[in-house]
């Protein structure tokens, strides 16, 4: 027996390739929207994976140090250091901000890292693609690749200008930003130093309060001074820890013990993906499933259209003696081709689109092959209407009268 | 084919029920033998297109008795259970408009029908291509039915009619879109299929050229039948021979026994 839905479709090929086409767009949106949450997630777990930590020792009762503020004296590494079963630990503050380059500003995520030390250790970018590692305590910086910076580059971080020395790619936030390592010290003062009109206000209160300003006593109104305008904060000790250590054992020591809050990796990324990009991924998900009913409705739509144009062939084939169930699986072919067409330009689309978009969009091979049967499962669907339709035909409308 | 060709008892046909019923058919008697042509005339609205559909088994008569060869297919109620086998193997379709498959090219369009009763594809398009032959259209077997002439879609539709060699043709007014030239030529091919096949053929017709072709005319008024024996027409003898097929090979081109 012939194929009827693919002689229907070649004799009516361009109609039916433009028709894919229009519904191969759709379903490219619908693959781009689910590669924007793989991204997102991926971002989380880049973040995660490029920071080479084990755990993250933040600020008491703190979700930080991505998902909220947090802060801890920058000399808490030395005790961490000598805890059992801990290899390296470092100092790291992030800052998302707007950065200037050329005259422009650019959204990244700014990384203060202690430089100086191995770049194997926790919070520095595992590879360069050029240049090379910050080695000076100043004035440094080794960008993303993302961020569009270059080698030689110069950037404007608050007061400070800083020269591109290295590059990197595939370190980003968790919201996509590109990251810029800056030596920690440039970092800190980028983060929690004033400005010098509220230092200058700051030391003129102080000077006006008698508790720091004693007569005879300078040494007091010096020192608070100086600590007004110095920071040693910083958000979050990475730890690495020697190999073979339990995660969980070591961060319950550091909690009894340090009495800070500890986040294993397994936590973190619960903490990232459940409930920094959950709003989103919820607001996502709703997208994908208004473009599903919307990719329904159109096929729905074209398969009835198509099937309205041959009613009369419908009526005559049923009348010189064609089964339902071929007819039926006539229609339900066209429906499925259409689909199967529609999802190869989506597939083809999405994957040429996606780097064009400004955040990462990453198309996962299982959500395609889901994809691939959701749209079949739509389009079957779909067909259902038209497929009733074509049965009600009446095989006596082939005969005049 | 043996038996009777068709034959039809006493059919009625009522639309709707009570005070709105409507008697389309009032006790229809006919009958058409193997290998005979026969007309079927009348006004609109008198009742051929309901017999039409009564006898292709589409829409169901309300009483009666069909008999197709040797089977009884209707007593007061159908006597077969596949319908759709019966317009598929026993009752061939010929419309007024050719009503081709467009996506099918002219053999497939032919040789859907046996594919449908489960013909191999080759002997299936073998068997199409014969008869295409036959009807002078076997050179345009590769071509789109929207390349094809209105008298060429027609000869090919009288093809798909005959593919699998059906007792009985029903013929809705199969010359109404064709000039007076092409309807002689389909009116001689239906008689030359007819004698060719043993095969029982009623043309539906208002066409007034083709009546006098017909040795019989079955005229149908207020759903009666009234048998009218026409009288021999020189006229129609002269056009049916002038309108044979040009290569002349009709008949004996196609092999194969009828059944």
């Amino acid at each position: 027996m012939i194929s009827l839905a693919g002689r229907d479709i070649l004799h009516s090929f361009g109609k039916f390739v433009f028709t894919g086409f229009g519904l191969g767009l759709l379903i490219g949106v619908t693959l781009v929207m689910a590669g924007v949450y793989r991204g997102m997630v991926d971002d989380g777990k880049a973040l995660l994976d490029n920071s080479g930590a084990d755990l993250w020792v933040v600020q008491k009762d703190t979700l930080g140090p991505y998902a909220e503020p947090s802060s801890l004296a920058d000399d808490a590494y030395r005790s961490l250091l000598a805890m059992p079963g801990v290899a390296r630990v470092a100092n790291i503050t992030y800052l998302t901000m707007q950065v200037r380059r050329q005259g422009r500003d650019v959204r990244a995520m700014v990384v203060g890292i202690a430089p100086g030390e191995s770049w194997a250790s926790p919070g520095w970018p595992p590879y360069l693609v050029a240049g090379r590692h910050l080695t000076r305590g100043h004035y440094e910086a080794v960008a993303d690749l993302a961020s569009g910076f270059r080698i030689g580059d110069e950037m404007e971080i608050r007061r400070h200008r800083f020269r591109v020395v290295g590059l990197t790619r595939r370190m980003v936030s968790s919201s996509g930003d590109p990251m810029l390592f800056i030596p920690l010290k440039d970092a800190q003062e980028a983060q929690f130093l004033k400005d010098n009109d509220a230092i200058w206000r700051g030391r003129r209160r102080t000077a006006g309060n008698p508790t720091f300003n004693r007569p005879g006593d300078a040494g007091v109104l010096a020192a608070v001074n100086d600590a007004q305008s110095s920071s040693n904060s910083v958000n979050a000790v990475l730890v690495q820890l020697a190999p073979g250590v339990d995660a969980e054992s070591v961060a319950a020591t550091i909690r009894r013990w340090q009495r800070y809050t500890v986040h294993t990796r397994t936590q973190m990324e619960e903490i990232l993906v459940g409930k920094l990009i959950a709003t989103s991924a919820r607001q996502i998900g709703l997208f994908l499933a208004i473009l599903a009913v919307v990719s329904a409705a159109i096929v729905a739509f074209i398969i009835y259209t198509l099937t309205m144009d041959k009613i009369r062939e419908i009526a005559v084939l049923k009348l010189i003696g064609t089964r339902n169930r071929t007819i039926a699986a006539m229609i339900l072919q066209q429906a499925l081709a259409l689909g199967a067409i529609g999802f190869a330009v989506g597939r083809i689309t999405a994957t040429w689109a996606g780097p064009m978009f400004p955040k990462y969009v990453l198309l996962v091979p299982a959500d395609s092959v889901i994809g691939f049967f959701a749209v079949m499962a739509i389009c079957a669907l779909a067909s259902v209407v038209a497929i009733r339709m074509a049965l009600q035909v009446d095989p006596a409308e082939a005969i005049g009268g | 084919m043996g038996g009777t060709g068709i034959r039809i008892e006493g059919l009625r046909k009522r639309y709707g029920s009570g005070d709105t019923a409507v008697d389309a058919l009032k006790g229809v008697d006919m009958h058409v033998a193997p290998g005979e042509v026969v007309g079927l005339i009348g006004p609109s609205g008198s009742g051929k297109s309901t017999l039409l559909k009564c006898l292709g088994a589409v829409i169901d008569p309300t009483a009666g008795r069909m008999t197709l060869g040797d089977e009884v297919i209707y007593d007061d109620g159908w006597r077969v259970r596949d319908l759709r086998a019966l317009r598929r193997d026993k009752i061939g379709f010929v419309f007024q408009a050719p009503y081709l498959i467009p996506f099918l090219d002219v053999t497939d369009n032919v040789a859907l029908l046996p594919m449908l009763a489960g013909v191999p594809n080759a002997e299936a398009r073998d068997r199409a291509r014969e008869l295409l032959a036959a009807l002078d259209v076997g050179h345009r077997a590769r071509a789109q039915p929207s390349q094809l002439s209105g008298g060429e879609q027609q000869r090919v539709a009288i093809a798909r009619g005959l593919v699998n060699r059906p007792p009985v043709i029903l013929a809705d007014e199969p010359t109404a879109p064709l000039d007076s030239e092409r309807a002689m030529a389909v009116v001689h091919i239906l008689n030359e299929m007819a004698r060719r096949y043993e095969t029982a053929i009623i043309v539906v017709t208002h066409d007034e050229k083709i009546i006098p072709t017909f040795k019989r005319i079955y005229q149908i008024r207020d759903g009666v039948t009234h048998e009218q024996v026409a009288k021999s027409s020189p006229v129609a003898a002269v056009a049916l021979a002038q309108h044979a097929p040009s290569n002349g090979v009709l008949p004996g081109s196609v092999s194969g026994s009828p059944r």
